[in-house]
């Protein structure tokens, strides 16, 4: 466990990783797709829909990136536009009323960066799907697959119980953009990368996660089987909670995080 | 001492906003501000006479001393969450050291001061971020008084107005940083799910992770006119897209007709209309306050 985190990062971002297509195909089975935010389009940067996790129906939502070149240019190379986040916060919203929990796969670099994207609220929609997840009456729980880059991949981590990939990261800003905001140079990247602390180790520590899922066998049937048991088990005690007391510890959750600081 | 003494010296409008009782210099060499929009200088005694507004129209960034003086009612703003200061989680590089100077130079200890204050008589919760203090960036103590300010604002049922300026997250505080966006949203949230007015002012520049959480979660938004607001920076998406941005890009104004602003209000109008809308919603619901 010697790696660099800017090694772990790399790791995090190859594209001989699994998906978050492969994932639902691996640990779901039943996996029906439902297309579209209801408002503008369909961003296939987000793919989700029902599916059935060990017998219990879930709505599972994830961040694809694609395999190869066509289909990573089709879904933006996994960063969402605005009706990405807003599909997501519609099928979430669905899940809520037929009382099935969510699990939401982020492997993305961050939201979408462009013109239309604005045009469109990239702020609003990331906010609204904050706004909305603190309260969302069901069971979620988030994994980190690959790249969990800021805001983009927060906007479906405020779930009640977060996870990463051993080899995944959770970072404010990418290591680029840090070296190249502070030292002008996006060079001092692997700098960066160890002073922003977020490989899934540091997350732990910080209390920002709950558990590092190993990458043993990573996207073989064993490791689906394993982690289908540990999302089974951990529903299972959330589905256990009543409503008030779930949304409260979700509050507490985040609440806690910076609470004491310094006077 | 030269060091100190350079360190005291006014630096920014916060500053000399800041003296109220400051006499207004009447030789010649008095300083001028030359506007960006308009390219004239203007004296700085009439600027600050005019909000810190140019006769032109464009909106200078405002410190939030002499924002609060033009916006709430004589003496009654009382801080709260005064001593929430930022630590240094991940002990990066440079950071105390900058979050000292920056104490120093803008007389403030963080990058959002909240109380409560009267707006001409409208009692409120009141958050105003700071440009000077780091460009507003948002840490652990930023998301921690606004978060404590909404639970406050919650348990007396009050409104709560805010003025946002902001970079986005403040990266030395890396994931910490992160996740004040979701805390932030969840104290909106129970607010606004008690049926509670929260009412944001987007002023330049309001962008990233603040952008992405309680800037765009008010029931009514407004903004100052030309102020930038946005999710991405502008430079990153014309780097990333190689595209020419349309003309007007990311300002209030291109927000209001993309629908994401309610209206855009100068800030000579700011005072009277929000005392308006907070009258409106005093009695929402059919709840008492």
């Amino acid at each position: 466990m010697s790696r660099s985190a800017y090694e772990t990062v790399k790791l995090a971002r190859s594209n001989r990783r699994p998906t978050g297509l492969d994932f639902i195909r691996g640990v779901f089975t039943d996996f029906f797709e439902l297309h579209g935010d209801r408002r503008y389009g369909d961003d296939a940067a987000v793919a989700g829909g029902l599916a059935e996790l060990e017998g219990r129906h879930v709505t599972v939502i994830a961040i694809e990136k694609g395999h190869n070149l066509r289909e990573r240019m089709l879904r933006s190379f996994g960063a969402p536009q605005p009706e990405g986040y807003r599909k997501a916060l519609r099928l979430m919203k669905q899940a809520e009323k037929f009382h099935r929990p969510v699990i939401c796969l982020i492997d993305t670099s961050g939201a979408y960066c462009g013109i239309g994207a604005e045009e469109r609220g990239q702020g609003q929609a990331i906010a609204e799907n904050l706004m909305e997840m603190m309260t969302l009456q069901t069971p979620v729980i988030s994994l980190l697959i690959g790249e969990g880059g800021s805001g983009g991949a927060l906007a479906l981590a405020a779930a009640d119980r977060v996870w990463m990939l051993e080899n995944a990261v959770y970072s404010v800003i990418s290591p680029e953009g840090c070296a190249s905001i502070l030292w002008k140079d996006p060079k001092r990247a692997s700098e960066a990368a160890e002073q922003l602390k977020l490989t899934a180790r540091d997350a732990l520590a910080g209390g920002m996660i709950e558990r590092i899922i190993p990458e043993e066998g990573l996207g073989k049937a064993e490791f689906y089987e394993s982690l289908r048991q540990a999302f089974s088990a951990e529903l299972a005690e959330l589905l256990a909670l009543d409503t008030p007391a779930l949304l409260e510890a979700r509050y507490q959750r985040f609440r806690r995080i910076g609470k004491d600081r310094k006077a | 001492m030269p060091f100190p003494k350079f360190l005291f010296q006014p630096k920014n409008e916060l500053e000399q906003g800041g003296r109220s009782a400051a006499p207004v210099q009447s030789d010649e060499r008095e300083p001028e501000k030359t506007c960006p929009n308009c390219h004239q200088a203007i004296p700085l005694s009439r600027l600050w006479a005019s909000l810190n507004v140019c006769p032109c129209g464009y909106h200078f960034r405002m410190g939030v001393r002499a924002r609060l003086r033009y916006l709430a009612d004589k003496d009654s703003f009382s801080e709260l969450f005064g001593d929430v200061v930022s630590g240094d989680p991940l002990g990066f590089p440079g950071y105390a050291d900058k979050l000292e100077t920056t104490r120093t130079s803008s007389r403030e200890e963080e990058a959002v001061l909240c109380g409560t204050a009267s707006i001409l008589g409208q009692p409120c919760c009141l958050f105003l971020m700071e440009p000077y203090f780091m460009m507003g960036s948002m840490g652990t103590a930023v998301g921690e008084r606004i978060t404590r300010l909404f639970e406050y604002a919650l348990e007396r049922r009050l409104s709560v107005v805010g003025f946002t300026v902001s970079g986005g997250a403040r990266m030395q505080e890396g994931l910490y940083s992160l996740m004040q966006m979701a805390k932030t949203s969840g104290a909106v949230k129970r607010h606004a799910d008690a049926g509670l007015f929260y009412l944001t002012v987007l002023t330049d520049p309001t962008t990233g992770g603040v952008t992405a959480s309680f800037a765009m979660e008010g029931d009514i938004i407004l903004a100052e006119p030309g102020a930038t607001v946005g999710f991405a920076g502008a430079r990153v998406i014309e780097q990333t897209t190689r595209k020419a941005l349309p003309k007007g890009f990311q300002t209030a104004e291109f927000l209001l007709e993309h629908g994401f602003v309610d209206a855009i209000v100068p800030r000579s109008e700011q005072r009277a209309l929000i005392a308006r809308l907070l009258r409106m919603h005093t009695w929402e619901g059919g709840k008492s306050v």
